[in-house]
């Protein structure tokens, strides 16, 4: 992989730092009138999800990474491993349960997600923004709450735990942020 | 490109207070009888300074067929203190300067700058006329409640290293506790040169990134007494020869001005001079033909004088509580 100069360096380069590839999220140039210059970064850790501060000094080079995303439909997992396709060349890769993390509760199948490979294998999966999950069990509710206030929690078909308003019922498929774990909207079934 | 590209970077209103600012400066050096003057922005020789690159153009003579080098002058110091030499008197100038491989918030590659050299001012004359001008500028301030400190005591108080006396390993070990290691990894503590380059290093990681963006928010901070490892231009302090007589002066956590009581000693200045192109050679940088005027006309003699730089554009970032330069120039270099 090549180098990057930190003249290079932009909000998405992806490079190596500490063995593990990068994200760049924030570059300033910082200057002391008479001194060295630096580049002040914010950076990603893609495998530990880390966010720290890093500072290089202007003119040095950095490893890049080899990292790259690819838009690719959830098949199932055998329990090791969840699989995925490439709807266009049905071509299909593993990911193990390091990659998928926390984001297993927001896998649906037939959903498509982004994966980030590294070198070619997969180190991050991200689920669609929104994804639709069934409510497998939820409080009944009182009857005449339609305002939603407070809400209660509700379990989802795989295992993820929301915070629905009170006119929601088990049985109904809703729309959840799998960035923030928020319910956004009730899914009309036609 | 955009088709909004063509626009200017900062608002018209905004170029109205600009004027306003520059307005009055020019009723501030009036009223203090500092001759306005004008210097070339293009020069034959440049600055050594080892952190400091040109741009560079080439100019053909049409009585000739030389085609020849000419330097964007990144401050206009040597040809203001020629003048000086030449018996000018106070003089104050405001100018384009130019610094290759310069971009960033607060930096763009042309700016405008402020610069005036006061005759028979001591360093602390300068710095109260310093602090006068931001009251006049700023209008934000009580002058008479500036905060002055010299970087000895700023780096003693905010992280318990002392920049002088201490030796590189000690600041390498602050360095890596404010998680700098990967800067300080390579460091060799066996070659005295590079000893001295590293440790100036260090001490401006660590002043700009630990330091600087806490100075200067309720009062104007003036940092004085900078190491002599970092004089450039300022005369050593006869009471301690570890420190120089420059300043800096840092309002809401940017750097403003950097100043001087000026070296007038010829010889010493070529030595520094001298010595900035060793460290050149040192970083791999290419070295820089020094300026024989200028030293003709410190040995000519340069009166006893004290001079300071100010970023313009910066000063218009803290009037109007811009936290882009671009914010403040008709148009950056993004669209210039």
């Amino acid at each position: 992989m090549a180098n990057f100069s930190t003249n290079e360096f932009k909000a998405g380069l992806k490079i190596m730092l500490d063995g593990e590839p990068c994200n760049i999220l924030e570059n300033e140039y910082v200057k002391p009138g008479k001194g060295q210059a630096f580049n002040r970064t914010k950076i990603r850790k893609l495998i530990s999800n880390k966010v720290l501060e890093k500072t290089f000094r202007s003119g040095d080079s950095v490893e890049g990474a080899d990292v790259m995303d690819t838009e690719l439909a959830y098949l199932y997992t055998d329990g090791e491993f969840w699989h995925f396709m490439n709807n266009e060349t049905f071509e299909q890769i593993a990911a193990d349960e390091k990659a998928i993390g926390e984001n297993l509760k927001w896998l649906v199948e037939n959903d498509t997600c982004t994966i980030t490979l590294w070198n070619g294998s997969p180190i991050v999966v991200t689920p669609p923004n929104f994804v639709e999950l069934t409510i497998t069990e939820t409080d009944p509710g009182l009857k005449g709450d339609t305002a939603g206030t407070g809400g209660k929690p509700a379990t989802l078909s795989t295992g993820a735990v929301v915070r629905v308003p009170w006119f929601v019922q088990t049985g109904e498929v809703i729309r959840v942020d799998s960035r923030s774990g928020e319910y956004s909207a009730r899914v009309q079934k036609s | 490109m955009k088709s909004s590209d063509w626009r200017p970077t900062a608002s018209i209103s905004l170029l109205k207070q600009r004027a306003n600012l520059i307005t009055s400066i020019r009723r501030f050096f009036a009223e203090r009888d500092v001759l306005e003057v004008e210097t070339p922005a293009l020069s034959h020789h440049t600055v050594t300074d080892v952190h400091l690159e040109a741009m560079q153009t080439v100019h053909t003579d049409p009585t000739s067929s030389d085609k020849r080098v000419l330097y964007l002058q990144t401050s206009p110091e040597f040809a203001m203190k020629r003048l000086l030499a030449a018996g000018s008197g106070c003089i104050y100038q405001i100018c384009k300067s130019f610094r290759d491989d310069e971009v960033g918030n607060r930096h763009n590659p042309e700016f405008t700058m402020l610069e005036w050299y006061r005759v028979g001012f001591s360093m602390q004359d300068l710095i109260d006329e310093v602090a006068q001008l931001l009251l006049v500028t700023l209008k934000c301030f009580d002058t008479s409640d500036i905060r002055q400190i010299t970087y000895r005591q700023l780096f003693i108080q905010s992280l318990g290293i002392d920049p002088i006396a201490d030796k590189l390993p000690a600041l390498i070990k602050c360095a890596d506790r404010h998680g700098y290691e990967n800067l300080t990894k390579d460091m060799v503590l066996s070659n005295t040169a590079s000893q001295i380059a590293d440790k100036d290093m260090l001490l401006q990681l660590l002043f700009s990134h630990c330091i600087e963006p806490t100075l200067g928010f309720d009062k104007p901070c003036v940092v004085t007494h900078f190491p002599e490892s970092q004089a450039a231009l300022a005369k050593v302090d006869d009471e301690d020869s570890n420190v120089a007589l420059r300043f800096e002066v840092y309002v809401q956590g940017i750097e403003l001005a950097n100043g001087y009581e000026e070296l007038i000693n010829a010889r010493l200045q070529y030595h520094r001079m001298v010595q900035d192109n060793q460290t050149r050679t040192l970083l791999s940088k290419t070295t820089k033909e020094i300026d024989a005027h200028l030293i003709c006309a410190l040995e000519h003699g340069l009166p006893q004088c004290s001079g300071v730089a100010l970023g313009v554009d910066r000063l218009m970032m803290i009037s109007s509580h811009s936290s882009k330069v671009a914010d403040v120039m008709a148009f950056s270099i993004e669209n210039a």
